[in-house]
């Protein structure tokens, strides 16, 4: 058991951080030590993979797959799920383009509106879930083809071209010439999440929602005010991952997002997240994204073919996921 | 003297076709713990969630320090110091001791976010008031039940709490985590907070109760002081009925051929050193109240749950039972308590439901002898009176007495040597009942024994050639003959007569 550290008063600003690393590493041991042997496995078969160009891709193309999986934590730890974000992607993606490319709205204007898309989204599923008795499961499955198919008959089924330099530069530019702007939005969600689950009473619920709603019940906690919440929150990410995503191809496509809700759900269950509800740490979910991110980034330089790379990703779920349940049996 | 720190008075609440409680009411004093004892189905838990906001009550008034109120949500009773602890735990199990303290009335800092340090600091003040050395960030999973417990005890005080019920709060601690609670309550009476403490052990109420309040029927029978009453006068106030005779069984078997033994069966913590007999033809009643392991042992017998040590015997034979299709291979049938739950499949028919455990014999290689099955289910449909339009009627749509008679016929169709039924007509009617105690009646006359367990005296007493009355997981005594008495029963039930 960890020293009552607090008994003589504050505790200072680097016991905290120090405090934070430690128990942070301590609370991920399994899966840090996975990345860290994947990555030395990836940069003995091909050294490119350490080089500083490489590393910043990957955190590039881990980011938009991070924003969904750090809201989705928190809808699966309230005991939910949300199987609609790939879709949300599409959907968002393709009304900021078309906003941009038909209607000739100003870049911000339509980034804002296809934000908001996303929202509402997010907010449909969590009123219907919040106010029902649908499980979360049908409740997003349904509002998937909703969403997809909206981004179909809006596209007219084809991509949605768009010409506009600051509309490329929100997913392709660099901030002081080498940080990728997809991560800096990372960086700054990361910290609006971190307050959310860590500094406010919402977070805290969330945990109570999904461990014991009896329990938040009695302590007249709104459940259906933090449900709505957390699956807004969840469509405001797949919105901000369609425009990073739509930018980065010049185009809002239909397409997009396809199985997206899938990657950001395996991020998640590698990060040690229970799907039962009540558990889980957003950054637990940060390192399984960057495995699934790593995996297929070494996959791509060790060219094994995209095909081979879904039987790959598929057994190094399983396999991790199995290690991590075997693991917290055992320390019980 | 003063006002009361709480009167119930003539609380009266009914429930579609029962009356819940009559007339019913409590006087707790400040500084006093108060027990509230009767039988299960007496009307305790109605009355405390009438006290805890969760149902309203038709009639009858409620007073707190002489002020009347009224008590119509869960809020409410907080905000006239109304604190519960149920008898199940409600802690979140992922967040930390402070956290689960303040959980819901978190306060914030400056800047609204959540004061972290504060609910620690004051959390910690707590835990050590009450003598717990934890650290309040602990993960409330990490903790033991009597942990947990106290936490819940500690969060109650933290509301201020006046008036704190406690519903069965020993029920799952040890020994020795109940003399710690008992040191709590203790502490909580010198701070002039009320306890109405609801338990059937009865040497705990001599321990730690001021006043007794026994309740049956939904009814008020009367308040006693522990120190000036006796085991055998508060049994006979929770048991002061007479029997209405639902049932005559003519008793008496004849044989004494032994079909099952159960030699010292014992399971950490559940059962201990159960041993007990049953004869062929016999219906052998299991009595005791809620939580003293009848149904547990019966898992354990029927291969649903691992036991540490004993032994089982059939016929003179010893058996190893490890899983469910054993002992019904070895001629066991288990007719479960929760029908919804572990019985029925309630959106199949009613001969899917029958010929479920049977199915072998009319499915021969891939052919499926839809004849022989429809014989089957007509059979028991007709023998065990079961009304359904037909066959093919979906489980769900009929009465609590057919559904059990499906179930009972299920296990019947295996023709089993020992059925075992686990409060076969609960829920059900008395015109239902009757027809399942002849059911009985007729199995055993055609040498089938018959174990029974029920939480419902005149049916044990009247149905029950022998009876084991069990407390705490062992068995308290096995009643004979002349001996089968509401009293007796009560007696041994309430831990009476242990050494």
């Amino acid at each position: 058991m960890t020293p009552l550290t607090y008994e003589n008063g504050k505790e200072s600003i680097w016991f905290k951080i120090s405090h934070a690393v430690t128990g942070f590493v301590r609370e991920n041991m399994g899966i840090l030590i996975g990345l860290i042997v994947l990555c030395i496995f990836i940069s003995i078969v091909n050294p490119d993979f350490l080089s500083s160009n490489n590393l910043m891709n990957v955190l590039r193309q881990t980011s938009t797959n991070m924003y969904l999986a750090i809201a989705m934590t928190m809808v699966i730890i309230l005991g939910g799920i949300d199987l609609s974000v790939g879709s949300i992607i599409a959907v968002t993606g393709v009304v900021t383009t078309l906003l941009i490319a038909m209607l000739g709205f100003p870049v911000w204007v339509a980034v804002a509106a296809g934000l908001l898309v996303g929202m509402l989204f997010g907010a449909f599923n969590g009123y219907v879930v919040a106010t029902t008795i649908i499980p979360p499961f049908i409740v997003t499955l349904a509002t998937m083809n909703i969403a997809r198919g909206a981004a179909y008959v809006f596209s007219d089924g084809k991509p949605v071209r768009v010409m506009s330099d600051s509309f490329n530069n929100i997913g392709s530019g660099y901030i002081g010439g080498f940080l990728p702007a997809p991560v800096l939005y990372l960086i700054i969600i990361l910290i609006i999440a971190y307050i959310i689950m860590n500094k406010t009473k919402l977070g805290r619920y969330m945990y109570a929602v999904g461990g014991n709603p009896e329990a938040a019940k009695f302590a007249g906690i709104n459940i259906k005010k933090i449900k709505i919440l957390a699956y807004t929150f969840s469509g405001l990410m797949a919105g901000v991952a369609g425009i990073v995503l739509s930018s980065r191809m010049f185009s809002g496509q239909p397409t997009a997002g396809d199985m997206a809700e899938l990657d950001a759900i395996a991020a998640v269950v590698l990060g040690g997240t229970s799907m039962a509800g009540g558990s889980g740490k957003i950054g637990g979910t940060v390192i399984g994204a960057l495995i699934i991110g790593v995996l297929s980034n070494g996959l791509n330089l060790m060219g094994v073919s995209s095909f081979w790379q879904y039987i790959v990703k598929g057994t190094v779920i399983l396999i991790a996921v199995y290690a991590d349940v075997i693991k917290k049996r055992n320390q019980l | 003297m003063s006002a009361k720190l709480l009167s119930m008075n003539r609380i009266t609440k009914s429930f579609p076709g029962v009356n819940a409680l009559k007339e019913a009411g409590l006087q707790l004093e400040a500084g006093e713990v108060h027990a509230l004892l009767g039988e299960n189905g007496a009307g305790k838990s109605t009355l405390i969630k009438v006290l805890g906001g969760i149902y309203q009550p038709d009639d009858g008034e409620i007073f707190v320090n002489g002020k009347k109120v009224t008590i119509e949500k869960v809020t409410d009773a907080q905000a006239n110091g109304v604190s519960i602890i149920h008898q199940e735990i409600v802690l979140v199990p992922y967040l930390s001791i402070a956290e689960n303290i303040y959980l819901g009335r978190e306060p914030l800092t400056k800047s609204g976010f959540v004061d972290l340090e504060k609910m620690i600091v004051d959390s910690k003040k707590y835990l050590a008031d009450f003598g717990l050395d934890l650290n309040p960030k602990t993960i409330i999973r990490e903790l033991t039940v009597a942990q947990q417990q106290m936490i819940e005890i500690i969060k109650a005080v933290s509301f201020e709490a006046k008036i704190i019920v406690m519903d069965e709060p020993t029920s799952s601690l040890t020994d020795k985590e109940v003399k710690s609670l008992f040191q709590t309550i203790r502490s909580l009476k010198k701070r002039q907070v009320g306890i109405i403490y609801i338990s059937h052990r009865m040497e705990e109420l001599f321990e730690i109760t001021d006043h007794i309040t026994v309740m049956r029927d939904g009814e008020y029978v009367g308040t006693v002081k522990t120190k000036e009453t006796t085991h055998d006068q508060l049994v006979a106030m929770m048991v002061g009925r007479s029997l209405s005779n639902i049932y005559y069984r003519e008793k008496g078997w004849e044989t004494s051929e032994t079909v099952l033994e159960v030699h010292h069966l014992s399971k950490q913590g559940v059962i201990e050193d159960i041993s007990f007999d049953l004869k062929k033809g016999e219906i052998l009643g299991f009595s005791g109240l809620v939580g003293a392991g009848r149904s547990e042992l019966m898992r354990c017998i029927f291969g649903i749950d691992d036991y540490d040590s004993g032994e089982i015997l059939l016929n003179g034979k010893h058996v190893k039972i490890e899983q469910p299709n054993d002992a019904m291979n070895q001629g066991l049938a288990y007719v479960p308590e929760n029908r919804k739950d572990q019985g029925l499949f309630l959106s199949k028919a009613v001969d899917y439901n029958m010929s479920i455990k049977i199915l072998d014999k009319f499915i021969k290689g891939l052919r499926v002898n839809d004849k022989v099955e429809q014989q089957q289910v007509d059979h028991y449909i007709n023998e065990l009176n079961i009304k359904t339009p037909h066959a093919k009627q979906t489980v769900r749509n009929l009465s609590g007495g057919n559904q059990q008679k499906v179930l009972i016929s299920r296990w019947l169709a295996t023709k089993p040597d020992v059925l075992i039924l686990d409060e076969p007509t609960r829920g059900v009617d008395v015109g239902a009942k009757f027809e399942i105690y002849s059911i009985m009646q007729k199995l055993v006359e055609e040498g089938v024994s018959i174990i029974m367990i029920s939480s419902e005296l005149p049916e044990v007493i009247n149905m029950s050639d022998r009876v084991v009355v069990m407390y705490k997981g062992k068995v308290g005594n096995i009643l004979n003959g002349k001996e089968i008495k509401q009293e007796q029963i009560m007696y041994y039930a309430t831990g009476g007569g242990k050494r």
